[in-house]
């Protein structure tokens, strides 16, 4: 017998007398034998022993143990332990798709609770359920502003994450939007610029606070002209941040989104991960994703449903506001547990450790003959280094000295190829940020 | 399912009642009546021009959002702001109280592309028979 597969051949052979075929292959007899596989060239099966043996084998070539000062978009946060402890619950960790309201309470008061969480730290008026990541947040938050105006031309800042900007041409690269891309200056995005272009066709503004190069800035301006000429802004967000910086909200930016990382999720080789979107009443309608609303039950109890429904797949088709009919719940749920574990003041304190922290490595790395610190803005947690040597070279021989050191730029921003994107977060020690400029003198020096 | 022995019809179950070149339409009590409680209605932007047949508000339910196309072509020059906080209106009078918009029209020769009363009735009585 298989061990991976629980029927015995007894019980095959039943259930194919049962519903009146001999064999197994008497199932795939409307396929045409020339269409069906003549092999599927695997190798013979593995017992569990030794599938435990080569997975662990593969795990091991990861470096595991690296200090890790690299962000770009994902952040290496403390993730308390309750966190984990109370998502694995089984009322969490097993839950379906709330459609039965009746039988979905937990869940259902829990995303209530993530959106009113996401609302109070944008200062939004309302948010989804969350969607998949901060990249197709941002992508969805276009479109909806696309919907919204009725109208295709789209400014993007180069601010603005490079993979979530390649995410969004992918997405829509064959759909009429017009991308008109603004340069960073000194790490601010590109008023001239913004403003030359800014028009009457423009459906929306994208931003990005802090942009990808750590740097901060206060788009209320940019956002007061685009709404003169009834363009929206949409504004991607880092969740940590905003403990401490000027809201989206504040700003009277139209539509938030953001990754949820951040918010108690381990970096797991890229996912699942959160996204999160914020906008003002006015849309809701137009807002894509799963929306757990609060009401009364015929008896008058507080209770949670799904709301708002008519503008998701399943009942409006092809005119729903979006593919995206669910949501990352347990993500969700994680970030919510962790919001609430921090509070209010939690969550400024650790947004002012990560901004202590991140001052204390620049100062300490400017020190450091061959390395140049960019201060033309003011930043958070992630800043940008000017190397003497190539970044790609640096990174590379920092591993060996047991760090991950940060994101060569020239990856995405051809003519930056000496250019470092380091970030520090509350996890990094002293200890460990005195190591780093140690080892990276070491590295361009010898 | 009432009708109004004065209004004109569409196949997509809208009605319109014309009064010199002001069209007023909504939704037929068949359409009330399968789209179940209605819970929005997005409307169109005051002095929009629409054509006819073309789909120019859109009527959300508990069970369906559906698309509503105007009968006539010309200038929209008003809706029924009670349904933004009353949509249900459109349930309890669809053919008085629940109007939608009002269009002037710009051809008075489309009246020949909706149905009389008659016709619309006829229509329903089809769609029956296919159903069963």
């Amino acid at each position: 017998m298989n061990p991976y597969i629980a029927n015995t051949d007894e019980q095959v052979h039943e259930m194919l007398k049962t519903i009146g075929v001999s064999s197994l292959d008497d199932l795939f007899v409307d396929i045409k034998e020339e269409h069906r596989p003549k092999s599927f060239n695997l190798p013979a099966g593995k017992s569990e022993q030794e599938v435990v043996q080569y997975i662990h084998g593969l795990a091991a070539k990861n470096k595991k143990e690296l200090i890790i000062f690299v962000g770009g978009g994902y952040y290496d946060h403390y993730v308390p332990a309750a966190v984990d402890a109370l998502i694995s619950r089984g009322e969490f960790y097993t839950a379906y798709t709330p459609y039965q309201p009746e039988c979905a309470q937990g869940t259902l008061q829990a995303l209530y609770e993530f959106q009113s969480a996401i609302c109070t730290l944008t200062e939004m008026e309302v948010a989804n359920a969350s969607l998949y990541d901060g990249g197709t947040a941002l992508y969805e938050a276009m479109l909806m502003a696309i919907r919204i105006t009725g109208r295709k031309k789209i400014i993007m800042d180069g601010g603005v994450s490079p993979i979530y900007r390649t995410i969004l041409k992918t997405y829509t690269s064959n759909l009429e939007i017009e991308f008109q891309e603004t340069p960073v200056v000194h790490g601010q995005s590109d008023r001239q610029q913004i403003f030359k272009i800014l028009d009457e066709d423009t459906a929306a503004v994208i931003l990005q606070n802090p942009n990808f190069f750590g740097a901060i800035d206060d788009h209320s301006d940019v956002i007061q002209k685009a709404h003169q000429l009834g363009t929206l802004v949409v504004e991607s967000v880092y969740p940590i941040s905003l403990g401490l910086l000027k809201t989206p909200g504040e700003m009277e930016a139209d539509i938030v989104t953001g990754e949820g990382q951040s918010l108690g999720l381990s970096l797991n080789f890229g996912g699942p991960y959160l996204g999160f979107m914020a906008t003002r009443k006015d849309f809701i309608r137009k807002m894509p994703g799963r929306i757990v609303g609060q009401t009364v039950d015929r008896h008058g109890r507080r209770c949670f449903v799904n709301t708002l429904q008519a503008r998701e797949q399943h009942i409006r088709r092809e005119k729903a506001t979006s593919n995206i009919c669910t949501n990352v719940s347990l993500c969700a749920v994680q970030a919510l547990v962790f919001m609430t574990l921090l509070g209010k003041q939690g969550l400024k304190e650790l947004a002012q450790l990560n901004l202590n922290k991140t001052e204390f490595a620049r100062q300490t790395l400017e020190k450091i003959k061959g390395v140049q610190v960019k201060r033309s803005s003011p930043t958070f947690n992630e800043f940008t280094l000017y190397l003497s040597k190539n970044a790609n070279d640096v990174v590379e021989a920092m591993m060996k000295k047991g760090f991950a050191a940060g994101f060569p730029l020239g990856r995405y921003y051809p003519g930056m190829e000496n250019y470092l994107l380091v970030a520090v977060t509350e996890k990094r020690t002293r200890e460990e940020i005195i190591e780093y400029a140690k080892s990276l003198e070491e590295v361009l020096w010898n | 399912m009432e009708i109004i022995e004065h209004y004109l019809y569409t196949k997509e179950h809208e009605w319109v009642n014309i009064e010199d070149n002001i069209a007023t339409m909504g939704i037929t009590d068949y359409a009330q009546s399968a789209l179940g409680d209605i819970t929005y209605i997005e409307f169109p932007d005051l002095n929009s021009e629409v054509e006819q047949f073309e789909q120019f508000v859109s009527v959300e339910s508990i069970k369906a959002a559906s698309d509503i196309y105007a009968p006539l072509s010309g200038r929209v020059i008003a809706v029924n702001e009670n349904l933004e906080s009353d949509p249900e209106i459109i349930n309890k009078s669809c053919y008085h109280k629940g109007w939608i918009a009002k269009i002037e029209i710009s051809d008075p020769e489309e009246k020949s592309n909706l149905l009389t009363p008659e016709e619309y009735r006829k229509f329903l009585e089809s769609m029956e028979d296919k159903e069963t």
